[in-house]
Formats: structure tokens, C-alpha cells, sequence
């Protein structure tokens, strides 16, 4: 598996760590409640296709890279800069 | 037998080697196989299950019966294909799964036991009585059936890993392959080529035919040349890949010196990842065999690996010789047989409106093998005519082809199902099946050479366009282009035993036996069976064992479907596999600057995650490690002590914001933090949870550096750049690691500051270095960081220094203490000092604690937001039932206090649900005259002074505890201060 890293170019997964799905970057306010904070802390979707999630380019630049990919086919289907992703 | 005149083998060189203690000649280019037939064996093996004998079958990696154990002792490589094995001077091999000897093999009375031996035997023998399926069967069933085995012993040869990249990989170096491998290389594309075999060429090896007026071996030597100056072009002999993996990465397994009588310094093998932005396969086809009774003797083969034989080694099984097929493909092997003046004397063809391809040899069309008769080697066939009237024929070889099926293993290693192609009555690769590749060729249901190689043509440069190259199709040779015909034949009718998967002697009549307990799924069939498992995984077999099934549950080939292909095409070894990932390779390690010195000193050294520090300095006279451990906490407490800390991380940070950021990582605040202060911090998990904890210092306005645990240094780097990426990139925040960069000492006790002066250049006092003070200092001359934090609980520094002074400073801090009646100490002290002091390590915060259970609740500040705070206030985590961080002390007659032991009430079951907590960190401590814990009691901060019965059910220890302060000693804290 090879995940193109918008500052290294693609490169194997094995220099990257995995971190889960991408919804992590949302942080609820404080006051958001106990119901969206479960829900951002324990809850993920498991889907069967396109799924975003996190990688931290941890033997590499030190990017955290938003990857779209799809769990079925296993394409990569892009990944961009985690803070570039979240100004969008 | 030898045949002259035939095969590409250097009959100059004359090589000799031992095959069962025996000695034998063969030559150069032979393979163990092909020189074992030249010199008359035949039988090279004995079968999985019932111990038949058996012999070569094939010509190629796909062979499931001639394997052989390489070597001996620690170089031992079993379950090697003798068909792939290159001959070389001296080379030792001998049989397997045989006992005592190959030709008597007293296990082969399973063969008589046969009946009760079908599929599924142990599944329903070996049930009663219970207790001997471990003792008894288990074994017994281990010893008799098998293949080769490990010689366990640790292995003395090198394996290697590797990693290519390319445009364009060609998978084959056959007639599609080197064609394909030609046409994207003239574009300018970078090709790697791989090949399983020594040599390129693949069939054309083995075939009479000619392309382009020339011999095929020598077109395909011609292209070889003409690949091999090309610079954009890798040749990879001796390489099969055996994986297709996600986004164009392939396994490939090269073997290095296999071929080679010394490594020569060589790896045995080596096991490539190979990126390629564009694949093709040109994996070829392999014959496939037709079950009969006892087809399985030595001497019958299949037909087109008799020809290989012939034609390549120039060697044959035995004569006289027939050949049996349902394929037009057959009949050339007849053909080349006589050719070659052996003496042929049945072609036997299934179809009745076959016609004679071979020449001049007797035909008989519409006939059957119906049986082979001969134990040790064959002897002779019956041959079924279309009345059903049979005869008997005395023969030596057989060939045998039931049709080819292309090798679209690969093409399924990333769930692709191949296609059924009734024309060709076998499954053709699903198109797009591995993104990026395409197939060509033989892999692809071409069958004629024309056809491979203007598919292989085409498909090369195809690749090589999609990625942008410009070219044209090169001239594609002139070939033969006899189309492909076959009739439809997977077993011959008949009593007996008629097998189809050699390696796990599975019969038609146990496909049968499946379908009739209602394993109709292949997948199913396969399991019950063992069809298709083992080093050949039923390469040769899988196709006929599923269209028998599908025969017998009257169903179509394509609605029974395949088994799964998975990686690797062939077995791989471990060694391989993993190379570079044993031992240190697996776990490297970390030495500090002051490792020499302190291995030096004696000391035993324990790992702390790939660190490694001292456990405890051994002194004269001392000869138990408690000795060591009393006396180095009583000169921390006296004296002073000196100890590395530089294995905790050190993360160096900058900017505007790195107050504002620490805020939100730390529970407590930092911003107010003035620069020359150290504060302690504890950080969260989102989850609410104690992530990690230490020190952080602010060196001047915008410059800061933060401790992280031993443990923890890599996660709490993560864990930063997580925080600043994902929710505060506005901050002006930036951070390194410099764990490595600097060297670090504590320096505690009662005399840190006066040997502290002794070395500074400019002496410090407790105005200028109060607690929790950090500044820069010149320490003999050279620049070094001091911090005024203490982990002992004693007046006590840290000095840190470029790592290059560490050594030299860390002799000059132990000789400097020692002149003062101190040392260094270990870890064994550090633990003890800390026991003593309350304070907590990864032992206590162990990711299920939170700030309140270890009575860090305050820090949490409630004036600001951090990392964890919100889910840290749920009301389950902030009640009194919670376990809490306690001290314990022995109270009952036995002063023990094992860690994990549990606590209970005194008059309780010491059962689990009459758990009230458990022991984290113990230790005998020398300040106090007794053994100190900590641990975790339920309402433990109200329970200080209360009597509980602990019990470590693992060692049998139990005594009575008392609750206590988990600050043992100094409550007050006057120590470091003063």
C-alpha cells in the first residue's frame, strides 16, 4: 500500500501511522455535550467504500494527511495536508 | 536415461552430486531433476498421506512431488523442487516424508490402510477418547504424514530485503514476456523483467519450433542481448514474484545463491518489494493432468514437461513411451519423442475425431488410459478402447496433458475471480483485475507463439504509452500459429483410486465423498479435502478437482467457481520474508553517551523500550542486587548520586504561541510560566485519561523544552503535531525532538550543589538556582542547560550537555561524586527513591487513570480548555468508588508486597468481585527499614490508616496492608528545597 504525501510524493505505508477516521479533526466546543462528545470520541462509521482518514507521516515529513480511499477496492483515492483540509 | 544429441546441457562439464548418500553425474544446466532422470531414478519422493511412491511430474516451480531437503544442519532447506534446483559441483539432496530409507518405506502400509483414509478421516476417526488427540493421534499422524522438516537449528545462511522501482514490470521472461518487456524498454520507460528460471525464454526453451527461422532459444538469447544493454532495463534471473499488492507493489523472492556450491558472501535469497507504475503479466500456462487409476506412478508426467525434458535436458523417464492427452498439444511431444528415436509406441487421444499431429507413430484416437500398472516405477498402461475393450501396454513413460491453464494466479491477489473460457475449457484472467496491470500471452489463453508474442508486444508497449512514453510496436517475429484444440476430459471412468492433487493425495472419489457430505462449495471441498493446499498449492490439480466437482453436483464450471488464489505464487521462505527483521534487526538498540562507562563499571543493563540504562552498579563485596540497590538509595539521601535520564524525550519548542499551545496540551497552565522556571504537567488523552507527564522549562521568551517519559517520547511527539495540525494551526508553534541531541544528568542528594560548583564555571547558590529553576551555565568551559527538578525527592539537578560531552562529563560527575563518598546509581535506586517520594511512572499511569484517581484532580484548571478536560469531568470518572493512588505499607507477619497482588477487605473473599484495588510499584526501601508500594485502593484518599488483606493469587502470597500517603517520605518536601 502506497499513500501519496503531498510533501514527499507517494511513499509506502509503512512510514506512516494510522489514526482513524477523519472526523477526530472536528473537535466539539466544550460545552457541546455529552452526546456529540461520545460521539466524537467513541463513535465511527465503518463503511464499505469511500472512507477519509488519518495518517501521520511519522517516518517522514511529520505531515498528518487527510487519504480518501475507498475499503473495498483499496484505491487511494487522494490525501491532502490535515490543515489544509481543515481551512477547506 | 541420457538421450544424444538432445537438450541445451554443457555435456563438457560433468558434474557430480549425491542424492540420497548416493553419488551420481550429471551436467552443467541440469537441474536435480533432470539429471536424477538422466541417470535412471525415478523415484524421487513418497506422497503426503499414504507414502506412494512418486516421481518427477513437471518441469517447473509448479512440481508437487519431487521435493527434496537441501544441505544438512543449519543450512538445511527442505520441501526444495528438485524440477527448479540447478546442478552445481557437490551438491547434497536427499528425499523426504520416508522412513527408513525411499525405496522401503514401512509408512506405505497407510497405502494399504487406504479405505479408511478418504477425506475427512481425522475428522471423524480421532474424535474418542478426547484426551489422546494430543497425546496419542496428534503426533502419531505428525510422524507419518509430512513433507520436509527444519532442522532446528538457527540458521547460518543471509537472507536479504530489498526495494526496486519502475515503470513498467513485466511478470515472465518467456516469448510474451520478453516481447513485452522490449517493446515498453524501446520507449524509454524503466522496465524491470523478472524471470523464474536462470534462463529467459520460458516454453521457447522446451520447444522445437522456430521463430523467426532460428532456433527459440536462440531468438530469445538475441533479445536478451538487446535488453541487457539498455540502461533503462533490469534483468532478474532467478526471480519469481509471488504477491501483487495495493497500488502496484509486488513481492518478489530472488534466489541468490541457491545456484551456487559457496555463498561466496552472498545472500541465500533475497525478497524484493518492487514498485511499478504499470505491470504486465506474462506468467504463462501450466499443464494440467487427467485422473485415471494410479496415474500417480513414477514415469507418468505430463506431457509437455516430458518434452521439456527432452528437448531442454535432453533426458527421458524411461522407454518405451506413450502419450496420453485430449489436446492437440499432446500429440508434438510424440511427435519430438520419435524424432528423437525413442520409441513411441501409443499417441493416445480422447477425442475420437482427433487427427495425427505427431507423424509416424501409432495413433489411437477416441481411446483412454483406463489404469498404470507398476509400484516403484511405471510399467505398463491399460488402454481402453471407444467399445470399452482394454489391452495392456508395456511402457516405461507416459505423458499425460489434460489441457493448459493459464496462470492467472496473480491476477486474483487482490480478489479478482478469474473467467471461465469454454474455448479453451479454463479461466482466463478478469480484466482490470490489479489496477495498472494487464495480462498477455499464455497467462492470457494465448496459446500459439505468435499469439504471445504480439500480445506480449502489444501489452508492453500499451504500459509504456499509458504512462506518457512515446514508441511504436516493434516487429513481432514470425512463429508458429496452430490453434488450440481440446476436448473435454478431467477423469477417466473406472474403478481404483485416480488421483488429482499429488502433493495431498486427494482422489476424485474424495471430491466425490465431499459433494455426498454436502461440501459442494469449493472453498468447503478444498477444506474437507485438502485439494489444492501444501508448497504447490494444487497448481496442477485445482482446476480438474473443481470441474469433478462441479460434474458431480451438476453444475457448470463457472457456477462451482475457484478456490482462492493468494500470495505467494511459490513458498517463500520466512528467512526471507523477514529479512532484516530478527533480532536487533527487530529491536534495535539505543545506548546512551554514558553506556560505555557503565558497562565499564560492571553494571547489568536492563531495556527500557530500545534503551538500555543500568539496572545497579555492583561495589566490592557485594554480591546480591539489593546490596547495590540499599546502599546507592542511602547515597542519594546522604550524599549524591549521578544517573542518566537522557532516555526521557526532550522536545524542543518555539514560536509566539508555545505558551498558549502548552496550555491546551498540558491540564494545568503554562503560559504565566516565566523564562529560567520549570514546571511539572500533565497531559491528557481526549478521552479524559492520563496520556503522559514531566517537566517543561521556558528558556527565554519564545523558547521552550519540554521532558516527555521514556516510554512515551515518540507518542507525545505524535500527539503535539496531532494537536497543532489538526486543532490549533493558527498558533506559532514549532517543535522538535532532541532526545538525541542532548545528554542529560541528574545530579541529587544533599551535596548535588557543592559538586555542581565544583565543575561550573561560575559558581551557583539558591538565589540564583532555586527549585524549579532552569538557566544556561558554563560547566569546564562548555555551554550546558541546568534545571533545578528533582525525581529523588533530594536537593537534585539536571544538567544536559551536547551529546558529543557526555561521555567525558559523565566520568567527571562519577569520579567527582565518588571523591565525595557518592556514585552513580541505577535504575533499581531511581525506583526505590521515587517509591519512597510517591512519585508516578508508567507503572501508576498506565492509561486507565485519570487526573483525579492519581489526586491531580487541581490540575486540571478550570479556567481554560485542554486536551481531554471534558470527557475528564463525566460524572463517572469524579466519584468516590473510583480506585485511587494510595501508599501501602506491610502490616500482617509477612512484610511482602508483590506488585499485582490485589487488596480486599479483611474479612472478604479475596475474589473478584471483592476487589478493591491492586499494587502498581513495590519496593524494599532502605530509608524507611521496610518494603513501600503503591498502588490503587477504591476510595483509597479516605481510606488512608485502614487495615486491608492482600493477596497475589500467582505467588501465593498473603498478608495484611496498611493505607497510606503515597508520599512515604519528606512529606513536606523540605528536602529539595533546602
Amino acid at each position: 500500500m502506497r499513500l501519496p504525501c503531498p510533501i514527499c510524493g507517494e511513499r509506502d505505508r509503512r512510514e506512516f501511522y494510522y489514526q482513524g477516521a477523519a472526523t477526530l479533526a472536528h473537535r466539539p466546543s466544550p460545552d457541546a455535550g455529552g452526546e456529540a462528545w461520545n460521539d466524537y470520541v467513541h463513535l465511527r462509521d465503518n463503511p464499505a467504500g469511500e472512507t477519509r482518514d488519518l495518517w501521520f507521516h511519522e517516518a517522514g515529513c511529520g505531515a498528518w494527511l487527510v487519504v480518501t480511499r475507498d475499503t473495498v477496492t483499496h484505491e487511494i483515492k487522494g490525501a491532502e495536508l490535515l490543515e489544509r483540509a481543515n481551512a477547506d | 536415461m541420457r538421450i544424444d544429441g538432445k537438450g541445451r546441457i554443457d555435456r563438457s562439464k560433468e558434474i557430480s552430486f549425491k542424492f540420497d548418500g548416493l553419488t551420481y553425474q550429471g551436467f552443467g544446466g541440469d537441474t536435480v531433476a533432470s539429471a536424477l532422470m538422466g541417470a535412471g531414478v525415478r523415484l524421487l519422493g513418497r506422497s503426503f498421506k499414504y507414502h506412494r511412491p512418486r516421481g518427477v511430474l513437471t518441469a517447473g516451480s509448479e512440481e508437487p512431488n519431487a521435493l527434496i531437503t537441501m544441505h544438512s544442519g543449519d543450512k538445511t532447506d527442505p520441501n526444495v523442487r528438485a524440477t527448479t534446483q540447478e546442478l552445481y559441483e557437490g551438491l547434497q539432496a536427499r528425499s523426504q516424508n520416508r522412513w527408513p530409507s525411499l525405496g522401503l518405506d514401512l509408512l506405505s502400509l497407510n497405502n494399504l490402510a487406504a479405505p479408511f483414509f478418504g477425506a475427512g478421516f481425522y475428522y471423524k476417526t480421532f474424535m474418542w477418547p478426547k484426551p489422546f488427540w494430543e497425546k496419542v493421534y496428534e503426533p502419531l499422524i505428525r510422524r507419518a504424514a509430512g513433507l520436509g522438516a527444519l532442522s532446528g537449528e538457527r540458521p547460518s545462511d543471509r537472507y536479504e530485503k530489498a526495494f526496486a522501482f519502475c515503470d513498467v514490470l513485466v511478470i515472465g521472461g518467456g516469448a510474451s514476456g520478453l516481447m513485452a518487456a522490449l517493446s515498453a524498454a524501446k520507449t524509454g520507460a524503466d522496465v524491470i523483467l523478472c524471470q523464474e528460471e536462470a534462463e529467459f525464454g520460458g516454453r521457447l526453451l522446451s520447444e522445437t519450433e522456430e521463430v523467426d527461422a532460428q532456433e527459440g532459444a536462440d531468438w530469445a538469447a538475441s533479445v536478451v542481448a538487446e535488453l541487457e544493454a539498455m540502461e533503462n532495463v533490469r534483468l532478474m534471473p532467478r526471480t519469481s514474484v509471488t504477491g501483487a499488492y495495493d497500488q502496484g507493489t509486488f513481492g518478489a523472492l530472488e534466489r541468490v545463491a541457491h545456484h551456487l556450491p559457496y555463498s561466496l558472501g552472498r545472500p541465500t535469497e533475497c525478497f524484493w518489494r518492487i514498485v511499478a507504475k504499470r505491470s504486465v503479466l506474462c506468467a504463462g500456462s501450466l499443464e494440467r493432468h487427467i485422473a485415471f487409476q494410479n496415474n500417480d506412478i513414477p514415469g507418468i508426467m505430463m506431457a509437455g514437461s516430458m518434452r521439456s525434458y527432452l528437448n531442454r535436458w535432453g533426458v527421458a523417464p524411461g522407454e518405451p513411451i506413450a502419450v496420453f492427452g485430449n489436446n492437440d498439444d499432446a500429440h508434438r511431444t510424440a511427435r519430438d519423442m520419435a524424432e528423437a528415436g525413442l520409441h513411441v509406441v501409443a499417441l493416445i487421444d480422447s477425442r475420437h475425431d482427433a487427427e495425427n499431429k505427431a507423424g509416424d507413430v501409432p495413433f489411437y484416437p477416441g481411446h483412454q488410459v483406463a489404469k498404470g500398472h507398476g509400484f516403484r516405477g511405471l510399467e505398463a498402461i491399460t488402454l481402453r478402447a471407444p467399445n470399452g475393450s482394454e489391452s495392456k501396454l508395456h511402457v516405461q513413460g507416459l505423458g499425460v496433458s489434460g489441457g493448459w491453464n493459464p496462470s492467472v494466479h496473480l491476477t486474483c491477489h487482490m480478489n479478482g475471480r478469474p473467467v471461465w473460457n469454454e474455448d479453451i475449457l479454463a479461466f482466463v484472467p478478469r480484466e482490470g483485475a490489479i489496477p495498472g496491470m494487464t495480462v498477455a500471452g499464455a497467462a492470457n489463453g494465448a496459446f500459439s507463439t505468435a499469439g504471445c508474442l504480439a500480445q506480449g508486444a502489444a501489452a508492453g508497449l500499451e504500459a509504456a504509452r499509458d504512462l506518457g512514453f512515446k514508441g511504436e510496436l516493434p516487429a513481432v517475429p514470425v512463429a508458429e500459429d496452430t490453434p488450440y484444440r481440446q476436448g473435454r476430459l478431467w477423469a477417466v471412468e473406472g474403478k481404483g483410486r485416480a488421483w488429482l492433487d499429488f502433493q495431498n493425495d486427494v482422489t476424485v472419489k474424495d471430491i466425490k465423498q465431499a459433494a455426498v457430505e454436502n461440501y459442494r462449495s469449493v472453498e468447503h471441498m478444498k477444506r474437507y479435502t485438502t485439494q489444492g493446499m501444501a508448497t504447490d498449492q494444487g497448481k496442477s490439480s485445482n482446476v480438474s478437482a473443481l470441474a469433478v466437482l462441479a460434474d458431480v453436483t451438476g453444475r457448470d464450471i463457472p457456477e462451482t467457481g475457484t478456490t482462492t488464489f493468494r500470495p505467494p505464487y511459490v513458498p517463500v521462505s520466512i528467512a526471507a520474508m523477514g529479512a532484516g527483521g530478527a533480532d536487533k534487526g527487530f529491536a534495535p538498540e539505543r545506548f546512551t553517551t554514558s553506556h560505555k562507562a557503565t558497562v565499564e563499571r560492571g553494571a547489568p543493563m536492563i531495556e527500557a523500550g530500545l534503551w538500555y540504562r543500568p539496572s545497579y552498579y555492583p561495589a566490592q563485596g557485594e554480591t546480591t542486587w539489593r546490596q547495590s540497590c540499599d546502599r546507592e538509595v542511602n547515597m542519594v539521601r546522604s550524599t549524591v548520586g549521578i544517573c542518566d535520564v537522557s532516555t526521557l524525550g526532550k522536545i524542543d519548542l518555539q514560536g509566539k504561541d508555545v505558551g498558549a499551545f502548552l496550555d491546551f496540551v498540558y491540564t494545568n497552565s503554562f503560559s504565566k510560566l516565566k523564562p529560567g522556571r520549570v514546571r511539572y504537567g500533565l497531559m491528557l488523552r481526549e478521552d479524559g485519561h492520563v496520556m503522559d507527564d514531566g517537566t517543561t522549562a521556558r528558556l527565554s521568551e519564545n523558547q521552550w523544552v519540554m521532558t516527555t517519559t521514556t516510554a512515551a517520547a515518540g507518542l507525545v511527539m505524535r500527539h503535539l503535531e496531532w494537536v497543532h495540525q489538526a486543532l490549533c494551526p493558527q498558533m506559532d508553534v514549532r517543535f522538535t525532538s532532541v532526545t538525541e541531541q542532548w545528554a542529560q544528568f541528574a545530579v541529587a542528594g544533599p551535596k548535588s550543589r557543592e559538586l555542581l560548583n565544583s565543575l561550573l564555571d561560575a559558581p551557583i547558590d539558591d538565589e540564583s538556582f532555586p527549585f524549579m529553576q532552569n538557566g544556561e551555565v558554563s560547566v569546564m568551559g562548555v555551554k550546558a542547560r541546568l534545571f533545578r527538578i528533582s525525581f529523588s525527592g533530594e536537593h537534585a539537578y539536571e544538567i544536559a550537555v551536547p551529546s558529543r560531552y557526555g561521555d567525558s562529563l559523565y566520568r567527571e560527575l562519577v569520579a567527582r561524586a565518588e571523591a565525595m563518598d557518592g556514585g552513580a546509581y541505577g535504575m533499581e535506586a531511581l525506583n526505590v527513591l521515587r517509591i519512597e517520594k510517591g512519585h508516578i511512572t508508567h507503572a501508576e499511569i498506565h492509561g486507565r487513570v485519570t487526573a483525579f484517581d492519581i489526586g491531580f484532580g487541581k490540575m486540571v484548571s478550570a479556567k481554560k480548555d485542554c486536551v481531554g478536560k471534558t470527557m475528564s469531568e463525566r460524572p463517572g470518572l469524579l466519584e468516590d468508588d473510583r480506585e485511587m493512588l494510595v501508599g501501602l505499607r506491610p502490616v500482617g507477619a509477612i512484610k511482602e508486597i508483590p506488585a499485582g497482588a490485589h487488596v480486599f477487605e479483611t474479612d472478604a473473599e479475596p475474589t473478584r468481585v471483592n476487589d478493591l484495588g491492586y499494587v502498581t510499584s513495590t519496593c524494599f526501601s532502605p530509608t524507611l527499614g521496610e518494603v513501600r508500594a503503591l498502588g490503587f485502593v477504591r476510595n483509597g484518599r479516605a481510606r488512608h490508616g485502614d487495615k486491608l488483606k492482600l493477596v497475589d493469587h500467582l505467588r501465593g502470597v498473603e498478608t495484611v496492608v496498611e493505607v497510606t500517603d503515597p508520599v512515604a517520605f519528606d512529606v513536606d518536601g523540605g528536602r529539595l528545597r533546602g
